[in-house]
């Protein structure tokens, strides 16, 4: 195994902030532990490394870096449920004690304009860089993200989309045969 | 499926079983040619593909660390994953989106056609169109491509009609489905495409053209292949007189085995074909296997690539259907007017919902902008810019010395410096999409960066002067005359055309070429 072969450190080499070669779905493409299988099973239960205070400021951060008003906090739960699994991992767990702390008890507090100012003065900062991923594929990839962004998810179990709706679309014209193809059992 | 004896010397070892080793395995087999396939990953199904967008990302991707540096953007926006190709037999022909343009003429004459580029490192293919031309046609007749040989287009999606009215509004002509390896009608003892939006997790209906599901089954059916999964190559062995002889690898229990070989072809995709002729130096060849002028590895191209965004205020619902078929053809061409050489495809192209802020956006978009386009979900609609990077010596795969694998060898580090023709090409691109998407009233447009590479190639380019690259017109080394590169390294420049399909047609003429040198026991 890689040099960091702690549980949770297999995933995550700290100061290039990329992945090693990990045996669960990890988020590969930004660099941080946690897949979107892990997520996706992640509930909002007890956290078990945060603090509720750390809760609080996290779940502003997640606000903050993907603000959707008609969200549930049900949604942002999550994503610092996520964060609190990720915590298992003490090199995590530090950069997220010194990047909360530097944000400080106040942030959670703050106008939206004063938190993104903030982040913004952190966005390349590794702190940064590990909450905007984990909100990111956290946040869409839930049942309850699908419903609200309008994604109907796979389609081979109900026979794709072709007679569910892949072109009804009417606000433009028609595409020409000789530029497109006939539709499977439309055919002229 | 045969059984091979690992002292078998007469074996051909191909590495890799994509759309370059998948299709020579069984190009060699059906001739008679007894051949050991090596594939690092796992062996999936139509049955086993994952429905779910992140855990079919997890079954098929090559997860294995790899590092990046230079100016592109890749390090920043995705320094996990500089790099996406799969780890699992049929490699990334699983995962692909079945776009298969051809390369034209004058992409093949890249030196002569653009004359000298500062910092770059372009010369011309040792091949002439002509000849590949033969087999383009007989790769895309195996293939069953769209809009070629009287084969149906695919149907027009509602994402593919935005496209194409956009593209109409603002001038182009050249403009419809695309040239896709996914069957539009039943074709190939593969099913149709019914519409998904699933071509990136793996098709169900077999419907794209993988090599899992077409040429190694039939290989195995010759009873000549001996598939390996989960058998990962770590080294290629040599002898005194210079020819391979054999190749070490990692069985499924991590154990070394070690396969004598009568030829050695290496299809691993260009990062890990780079990686093993470089792990696999010796006393003879110091820095790395076929490498003695020092061009393995180097004149990295990953194309000009990038998504952008339109989101709009009616519904789209783009993930429904054929994730790529919409292709705009009008800016392949060679017009120095617009401030660049060389050409540039635009594609149509969707991601679902997990993957579309991860994959889709530049790290630098978030907040109230993030929120706006994630919020138009439903009415977004996408491309990808398809365009030819120019090759530069210094934009090059070596290995990282500081991070090593589970096998502790040392992993690759891909370094990318864009060349200004690049960022040129690129803000062109960007311009045209935006405008295509506003002409047809998008509230809004946006862009990513580059992406994470798929198409990585010329690491091992064919060149007639052996100082220029790495192989001869057939893909075999200059250095080693029993060795072959059959994957996209060979490829002398990308040219603006996404590679799978000239990369089966470079295979399928590769193959010929090793039967016939067999038979005239040259090799």
């Amino acid at each position: 195994m890689d040099t960091n072969d702690s549980p949770a450190g297999r995933f995550i080499q700290r100061r290039q902030f990329v992945v090693t070669s990990a045996v669960v779905p990890g988020l590969w493409w930004v660099g941080v532990p946690l897949g979107w299988i892990a997520t996706a099973r992640a509930t909002d239960g007890e956290l078990k490394i945060l603090t509720p205070e750390q809760a609080a400021i996290l779940t502003a951060v997640a606000r903050t870096i993907a603000p959707h008003d008609g969200l549930p906090d049900q949604a942002y739960r999550s994503v610092v449920t996520a964060i609190d699994q990720a915590a298992a991992d003490a090199p995590t767990y530090t950069t997220l004690n010194s990047g909360l702390n530097h944000l400080g008890k106040r942030f959670a507090s703050d106008s939206e304009q004063q938190r993104v100012r903030t982040l913004k003065s952190l966005e390349h900062s590794e702190f940064f860089r590990l909450l905007r991923s984990n909100t990111l594929q956290t946040l869409y990839s839930s049942a309850l993200a699908y419903s609200h962004f309008g994604y109907e998810g796979e389609a081979f179990s109900k026979g794709g989309y072709l007679s569910r709706g892949f072109n009804d679309l009417t606000w433009l014209p028609d595409v020409p045969l000789e530029d497109s193809g006939p539709v499977p059992g439309q055919e002229p | 499926m045969a059984l091979i004896a690992n002292d078998d010397s007469n074996a051909v070892v191909i590495i890799g079983s994509g759309a370059g080793g998948g299709t020579l395995a069984h190009e060699l087999t059906r001739r008679g040619i007894r051949v050991v396939l090596l594939e690092a990953g796992a062996r999936q199904s139509l049955a086993t593909f994952s429905q779910s967008p992140g855990e079919a990302f997890a079954q098929l991707t090559w997860l294995d660390r790899r590092t990046s540096t230079g100016s592109w953007t890749v390090p920043q926006d995705f320094p996990g994953m500089p790099s996406w190709t799969c780890k699992t037999v049929g490699g990334t022909t699983v995962h692909w989106t079945g776009a298969t343009p051809r390369l034209r003429d004058w992409e093949l004459r890249a030196r002569t056609t653009y004359g000298e580029v500062n910092g770059t490192s372009l010369i011309d293919w040792p091949i002439e169109y002509a000849e590949l031309e033969h087999y383009y046609e007989l790769a895309e007749q195996r293939m069953v491509v769209t809009r070629r040989h009287g084969n149906p287009g695919l149907p027009a999606s509602n994402h593919f009609k935005v496209m194409y009215n956009g593209a109409k509004r603002i001038g182009y002509k050249h403009v419809h489905t695309g040239y896709m390896a996914i069957n539009s009608r039943p074709a190939d003892d593969r099913g149709f495409c019914i519409q998904q939006g699933f071509c990136i997790q793996g098709c169900k209906t077999g419907a794209k053209w993988s090599t899992l599901y077409t040429e190694i089954p039939r290989a195995e059916a010759t009873g000549n292949l001996d598939l390996r999964a989960q058998s990962r190559a770590v080294r290629v062995e040599h002898g005194n007189d210079g020819r391979v002889t054999g190749v070490v690898y990692r069985d499924s229990q991590g154990r070394e085995q070690r396969q004598k070989a009568r030829v050695v072809c290496v299809a691993c995709n260009s990062v890990e074909t780079t990686r093993l002729l470089l792990l696999s130096e010796s006393a003879r060849f110091p820095h790395g296997l076929a490498n003695s002028t020092d061009q393995v590895g180097r004149h990295f191209c990953h194309h000009v690539a990038g998504f952008i965004w339109g989101a709009f205020d009616k519904p789209i619902h783009f993930y429904r259907g054929t994730t790529l078929a919409g292709l705009i053809e009008d800016e392949t061409k060679h017009d120095p007017s617009r401030g660049f050489s060389g050409g540039y495809h635009l594609e149509l192209a969707a991601l679902d919902l997990p993957s579309l802020p991860l994959a889709g956006f530049p790290s630098t978009l978030w907040g109230r902008d993030l929120a706006f386009f994630m919020d138009h979900y439903a009415s977004l609609a996408g491309m990808l810019i398809n365009g030819e990077d120019l090759p530069r010596a210094t934009n090059r795969i070596t290995l990282n010395q500081d991070v090593k694998d589970t096998f502790g060898l040392p992993v690759a580090n891909i370094h990318s410096d864009e060349h200004p023709n690049d960022m040129a090409m690129r803000t062109h691109a960007q311009r045209q999409g935006r405008a295509l998407y506003e002409s047809v009233g998008a509230l809004r447009t946006t862009t990513s960066r580059q992406t994470p590479a798929t198409h990585n190639l010329c690491t091992a380019r064919m060149s007639k002067d052996p100082r220029d690259g790495v192989t001869n017109a057939y893909g075999r080394a200059h250095d080693v005359p029993n060795l072959f590169i059959s994957d996209g390294s060979v490829l002398t420049t990308p040219g603006s055309a996404n590679p799978t399909l000239t990369i089966v047609a470079l295979t399928l003429r590769q193959a010929k070429h090793i039967a016939r040198e067999m038979n005239a026991r040259n090799l």
